[in-house]
């Protein structure tokens, strides 16, 4: 009976990783710290903290429930989820998900189904948000189990300054051969200034979530809608190839260990004339103390063979199944998520900061149009423009634009992710690395087929 | 020259302990209950030990003959030693098998030569050798995560780090250190975190060399060379073994430096990173567990060496008393 054993097993499992030894003891039982308290666990993106600022002030104070709040970078938030919410080991009631994960988490049954919460909150407005997010936290068995915070999809930034110093003009629709020939253009402006700045950093949630847009509109895919890996595909070598000759000639320096929080840092220190990156990082370049503050332009995601090539994700809020506080964790959400923490951010940190990209209310309110008007209508465009069930040319297995919808593709995207990054560091040709990941890939779809 | 330290060999042979005492058999069990009544307070404090050491291996143990990938726990089955099979045929694993060899061995022989030229030069009495000493120890003290994120972002890289920095001001090249020499990046962290450790292990012998010696040589007209070739190097060879072992063990453990400046990428993944991979990204409990009981099976190896100097050590030490 092995199931026993491990069941026996499972707690020493548990206690075996370090984070679990760290907090073990606010994980296990949580009766000393009172009903009032709810544990959540997020990523630590901008958005995210700010929320952390505003909670104490307002939602405990409102509600009477403490929120006690774990934040890490992305990568490994995912990695502590995923253990936590696996072994239903109840340290977080609460943690950001994203549409990635809300399909095989929910099948796995470690997630808590929102729909009674969310009929029965009038305040919360179910109808209200956006449709595609709506879908893509929708799993399988047609029962909602998580609630967008933010929504983002990926569009072109770009210095408007410094394009018109060289009297070039951004087109409203680019081509990717015409970023590349703008980056040669502007790369070396300034003093110390390169072209582009695009992820190069392992891992699937960093380098490869780019690269597998600039794939997916050069015609290539991962897997053909019967499980045949395509990474030797002629479409996938040349879209990689394109994408690491331009990073690597007008890119940021150390580009191999560069990721979203690197290239903010460039863009916002002037040392990046274009980023393509997630809409979300407009509100950061935005903000009030931001020294590029009204200086970028924005427009949609470069394309070469299809209308669109933007990604789709939201981080939104998870339940785990076991939690013992469903009904304050629910209560968390409906406050995280509402029109009028939207509006609150919007006072206390100013109207760039929303956490938008999934309500059409966002839209709609003057304030957040005056402020965030420069890049809010090319994040609705490339919100509603996403088509996460056919991001290419041809069908796909699973849905999903910038990954693969498959447990397996965190470790395979983040293999793949490490050759490529080793060709952007000039140690393999991408023919090799692609080479290597094709192996990866083909040994995946075999377990689908 | 005759080397004229107490030899002990090497083979660690135990000296003969003391005769058995020949005492009449009533006394004997009185002895044992003696024993054991001054044994039994100390038990809680061992059962507690093996309970929150040894039981997490055994479960370690257990899992790491199952197949488990925690996205799938239907899928759980008893897998017998495939794991440890994977684990000795896959390219990833046996690379960061190479990796951990060359990042330890560079690591731990570069900080004891380094931390064998500072002891000496310590050894010698100046003004304001206690603050020197202190401030050559300062990094051991740093948390590793503290000095790989120091490493990574202040000193390498290529935007905004000082080693560009200095290097533009002077007119020179800018490397991109941790993509041009990721693995020698990575070592030069841990090189400078496990020099001032090598250097209190070896000033330790070096302060412990009978003096009356080095002045008998330097009577008999031995020059400083001769000095350590011939008695100070003979002498500290226990202690140089010493930083050796304890080093290694320490070094093959290492996952804050790759962790933070590379993420193992290019070929930087050594074994502990590997085993993170596997556990946290791919959810391969089994595997990631079969490699963990590797690492440990190659640490206890090591460790029993380490061991086997320590005691010699002592041996030694009470020999000359």
């Amino acid at each position: 009976m092995p199931v026993l054993t491990l069941r026996a097993a499972r707690i020493p499992v548990v206690a075996l990783t370090a984070g679990a030894l760290l907090t073990g003891c606010a994980g296990m039982g949580g009766g000393s710290s009172g009903d009032k308290t709810i544990r959540v666990l997020m990523v630590n993106n901008p958005q995210m903290v700010d929320l952390q600022k505003l909670t104490k002030k307002y939602f405990t104070k409102e509600t009477g429930i403490t929120v006690n709040f774990t934040m890490m970078p992305e990568n490994e938030v995912r990695d502590k989820i995923s253990q936590d919410f696996a072994n239903q080991a109840r340290q977080y009631d609460v943690a950001t998900i994203s549409n990635f994960e809300v399909p095989f988490y929910a099948k796995n049954g470690w997630l808590m189904p929102l729909d009674g919460y969310a009929a029965k909150d009038k305040a919360f407005d179910q109808k209200d948000v956006l449709p595609s997010m709506r879908q893509s936290l929708t799993a399988e068995d047609g029962k909602l189990y998580a609630e967008p915070f933010y929504g983002e999809s990926s569009f072109l930034m770009y210095r408007k300054d410094v394009l018109a110093e060289k009297h070039l003009k951004m087109p409203e629709r680019p081509t990717w051969q015409q970023v590349a020939d703008i980056a040669s253009k502007v790369d070396g402006a300034r003093k110390g200034m390169n072209g582009i700045c695009l992820r190069g950093l392992p891992g699937w949630g960093e380098l490869m979530a780019p690269l597998t847009t600039v794939v997916n509109t050069f015609g290539g895919t991962w897997f053909t809608k019967d499980w045949k890996a395509q990474l030797d595909s002629p479409e996938f070598i040349k879209a990689t190839k394109f994408y690491v000759d331009l990073v690597r000639k007008h890119g940021e320096a150390g580009a191999a260990q560069s990721g979203f929080a690197e290239c903010l840092n460039n863009l916002t220190q002037g040392k990046s004339a274009m980023w393509y990156d997630a809409t979300s990082a407009a509100g950061s370049l935005e903000a009030a103390k931001s020294p590029v503050k009204g200086k970028i332009g924005y427009v949609q995601a470069p394309v070469e063979k299809t209308d669109s090539s933007g990604w789709l994700y939201t981080w939104a809020w998870g339940v785990q199944k076991a939690t013992r506080h469903p009904d304050n964790a629910w209560k968390f959400i409906s406050w995280a998520s509402s029109k009028k923490y939207e509006e609150l951010v919007g006072k206390s940190f100013g109207y760039a900061n929303v956490p938008a990209g999934k309500r059409s209310s966002t839209y709609s309110n003057p304030d957040y149009r005056d402020t965030a008007g420069s890049f809010s209508e090319e994040t609705r465009k490339a919100i509603l423009a996403a088509k996460p069930r056919d991001p290419g040319v041809q069908p796909r297995p699973t849905i999903g634009i910038q990954f693969v919808d498959i447990p397996e593709f965190a470790d395979l995207g983040t293999k793949v992710a490490q050759e490529i990054s080793a060709a952007i560091a000039g140690k393999q040709s991408v023919e090799s690395a692609l080479k290597k990941s094709q192996q990866l890939a083909e040994k995946v779809g075999e377990e689908y087929r | 020259m005759s080397n004229p330290t107490t030899a002990v060999s090497v083979s660690g042979e135990r000296p003969p302990t003391a005769a058995p005492a020949s005492a009449p058999r009533p006394v004997a069990r009185r002895n044992r209950a003696r024993e054991w009544a001054t044994r039994a307070p100390l038990l809680p404090a061992l059962i507690f030990l093996i309970v929150v050491t040894q039981l997490p291996f055994v479960a370690t143990l257990v899992i790491s003959l199952f197949d488990w990938n925690s996205f799938r726990p239907d899928r759980r089955a008893f897998a017998g030693l495939d794991n440890y099979k994977t684990v000795l045929s896959d390219d990833a694993l046996r690379e960061s098998i190479v990796t951990t060899v060359l990042l330890t061995a560079s690591v731990v022989i570069v900080s004891v030569v380094l931390g064998l030229l500072l002891a000496l030069l310590l050894d010698r009495k100046f003004r304001g050798r206690g603050l020197v000493r202190t401030m050559l120890i300062a990094p051991f003290l740093l948390v590793p995560v503290a000095s790989a994120l120091l490493w990574k972002h202040a000193l390498y890289n290529p935007e905004y780090g000082l080693f560009n920095g200095v290097l533009n001001w002077l007119g020179g090249p800018q490397p991109e250190w941790l993509t041009d020499t990721p693995l020698i990046a990575v070592e030069a962290s841990l090189i400078w975190q496990w020099t001032p450790f090598m250097m209190l292990i070896l000033l330790a012998g070096l302060q412990s060399r009978p003096l009356d010696m080095i002045e008998a040589a330097r009577l008999d007209g031995a020059g400083n060379w001769q000095i350590f070739r011939f008695l100070t190097l003979p002498h500290l060879r226990r202690y140089l073994e010493l930083g050796t072992l304890l080093g290694s063990i320490y070094i093959v453990q290492n996952f804050d430096a790759v962790f933070t400046m590379t993420r193992g990428g290019l070929d930087t993944a050594n074994l502990p990173y590997t085993i993170y991979e596997t556990f946290y990204n791919a959810h391969e409990y089994g595997l990631a567990s079969a490699a963990g009981v590797v690492v440990v099976i190659g640490t206890i190896i090591i460790a029993t060496f380490a061991l086997r100097v320590v005691s010699s050590l002592f041996r030694e030490e009470a020999s000359r008393a």
